[in-house]
């Protein structure tokens, strides 16, 4: 299992004009959730598509334990794949779905109902796919991706559209995967959801490699710390700071300063006796700084700059 | 998951190998996966029901009309009714149904999407599209039979009403080979609109196609002028010639026809093959 990999060595896609995936390379260690994080339209879809043979890199490779993943042999034994729930035909029921895949690999019925049953799918398993939520079919697709008891796991914004109980089962599995020994790998286009799930992240904007960090240094990193400070006498602590080459930028009737600590603000104000009102730590969210990082990548710009869209994965 | 896990340690899990056996490789898997595909959506028992039933009804009915007009027939008209492709002649309706089962074959799995799923489990497409084809060709096969032979003894049977000995028993010469003919033409068309399913992955398109080649360019070689008009009316309307029992004018042999028509499917399915290879899913 120590072999279990995922790696892209100089992954590329280009559609006409367009370069979805430029010279993308990583590795995907076992044993750890790795998140794929990136905007919509990111390139994050046609990568794992790439990974899995859908799609013909135009240059590049990418190996599933250093090899294409179209000479694999039974590949559902080695990876299961969740790209898009929807991904079924609607017709058949969810036990016929599922045994049909088991057969093209040779995996036994049996399986089938273990993989229901782990699931949740048991209850709706005769049932036409036809009439499921759309968390019912995440399920289904991660019972699929379980047929082959698979080292490698791969999935494309599995949360998308799921209800807060949804969503926490799902973190849990993936967790629970890695946690065997497993590699993980989990796209998403929104950083609080990687950062309650995964341990690594691989974060590319506009098809490029923009990070691929732990999460904790992630955090670290990127978090653009400052102090918010209100006094009355604002302008006299604007020219102290400004004499230790610190600058300090009104906001809302108070300032906002970068670089220092609170204990520094405090300490100057006491040592000029200036009345303070409110001191504060004021921490960037994983979003801001996630977007921060991919401000020059994302490909459309709201007017007014928003949170990261929610919509269709990319 | 399925199997018990043991703590260990570190806090982490031990993970027990569950009742997966060994990862395989084996076509045969492939076919049966495709097999239970086959008959688990409701499209391919309605296309059965709607082969069957045009078929032999209409095929009946065409036979109806000859026996019950019969005496109103001038000789020549007589001599070109041919009694066995006579009374299987509502395939040349009811082929549809087999064409557009054979295009969905392919075609739902790309308007479903399904082709993606279906590509993560069988990553070597020639292999998916081979044990599809296959399936399809067997399932067709034994379709056309169970729709040939009722046709076939209606069809005697609605003949023998004109009390003029034009009726013939599956014992004459090339009557049995006919009938079979027959189902082995369903197959073909069956073929055919797998491949051109396999082609423009579109289920509209395919039926649209395969009709321009089954319904619209044989009645355009019909109305070709001159000799090399008549030879390439026949080659356009070589499906049909294996059903006949008997040499009839303007229609190629039996086996050459079925050859001639066979080759829509094996060239198009060819070119199928050769893109989907190529293009992503």
């Amino acid at each position: 299992m120590g072999t279990s990999m995922i790696e892209a060595r100089g992954l590329t896609k280009r559609y006409g004009d367009t370069l979805a995936v430029d010279d993308l390379s990583f590795t995907v260690q076992p044993g750890t959730v790795t998140g794929f994080l990136g905007p919509n339209g990111a390139g994050k879809s046609t990568t794992m598509r790439m990974v899995l043979g859908l799609d013909r890199p135009t240059s590049g490779s990418a190996l599933i334990s250093g090899q294409p993943y179209s000479t694999l042999k039974g590949p559902l034994h080695h990876v299961g794949a969740l790209l898009d729930a929807k991904d079924v035909h609607k017709g058949r029921t969810a036990r016929t779905h599922l045994r049909a895949l088991a057969q093209s690999n040779g995996i036994p019925a049996k399986r089938v109902d273990e993989v229901l049953e782990m699931t949740g799918m048991s209850s709706v398993a005769k049932k036409r796919i036809r009439g499921f939520s759309l968390g019912m079919s995440q399920r289904l697709g991660i019972a699929a991706t379980m047929l082959g008891d698979p080292d490698v796991l791969m999935f494309d914004e599995p949360v998308n559209g799921l209800d807060p109980e949804g969503i926490q089962w799902v973190r849990n599995f993936m967790r629970a995967l890695a946690a065997e020994g497993r590699t993980v790998f989990v796209s998403s286009h929104l950083m609080s959801e990687m950062a309650q799930t995964a341990d690594h992240l691989i974060v590319i904007g506009r098809g490029r490699l923009l990070a691929d960090v732990s999460t904790r240094d992630f955090i670290t990193q990127s978090s653009t710390n400052a102090v918010r400070v209100r006094s009355p006498q604002a302008a006299q602590l604007v020219e102290l700071l400004r004499a230790q080459d610190v600058t300090a930028e009104p906001v809302d009737g108070s300032l906002r300063v970068r670089g220092v600590t609170t204990d520094h603000v405090g300490d100057l104000a006491a040592a000029h006796s200036l009345t303070i009102h409110e001191l504060v730590e004021e921490r960037a969210s994983l979003e801001e700084a996630f977007m921060e990082m991919t401000r020059d990548s994302v490909e459309y710009h709201a007017e007014v700059p928003t949170t990261a869209d929610k919509g269709a994965s990319s | 998951m399925t199997t018990q896990t043991t703590e260990q340690p570190g806090g982490g899990h031990a993970r027990q190998r569950s009742v997966v056996p060994p990862a395989t490789d084996r076509f045969d898997h492939v076919v049966r996966s495709e097999w239970t595909k086959f008959w688990s959506v409701r499209s391919t028992m309605w296309t059965f029901i709607a082969l069957v039933v045009v078929t032999v009804g209409i095929s009946a009915l065409l036979c109806l009309a000859v026996a019950a007009n019969w005496d109103d027939i001038n000789a020549a008209d007589r001599a070109q009714i041919e009694p066995v492709s006579q009374s299987l002649s509502g395939i040349f309706l009811g082929q549809m149904a087999i064409i557009v089962l054979g295009a969905l074959t392919i075609s739902s799995e790309y308007s479903t999407g399904g082709i993606r799923t279906t590509l993560t489990a069988v990553p070597q497409r020639l292999r998916l599209l081979a044990a599809k084809g296959l399936v399809l060709a067997v399932i067709a096969f034994a379709a056309g039979l169970v729709t040939m032979v009722p046709s076939f003894l209606l069809g005697q049977a609605v003949l023998s009403t004109a009390n003029a000995g034009i009726e013939v028993s599956l014992g004459d010469p090339g009557v049995l080979r006919a009938v079979i003919g027959g189902a082995l033409y369903v197959a073909a068309c069956g073929l055919l609109g797998f491949a051109l399913g396999a082609l423009l992955r579109h289920t509209a398109g395919a039926i649209t196609a395969a009709v321009g080649l089954v319904f619209i360019l044989p009645i355009v070689g019909n109305f070709l002028p001159g000799s090399w008009g008549d030879n390439v009316s026949k080659v356009l309307n070589a499906g049909g010639s294996i059903m006949n029992a008997r040499p009839v004018d303007n229609q190629l042999d039996p086996w050459t026809g079925y050859l001639v028509f066979s080759l829509w499917w094996v060239v198009l399915l060819a070119i199928a093959a050769v893109l989907m290879r190529r293009r992503d899913a």
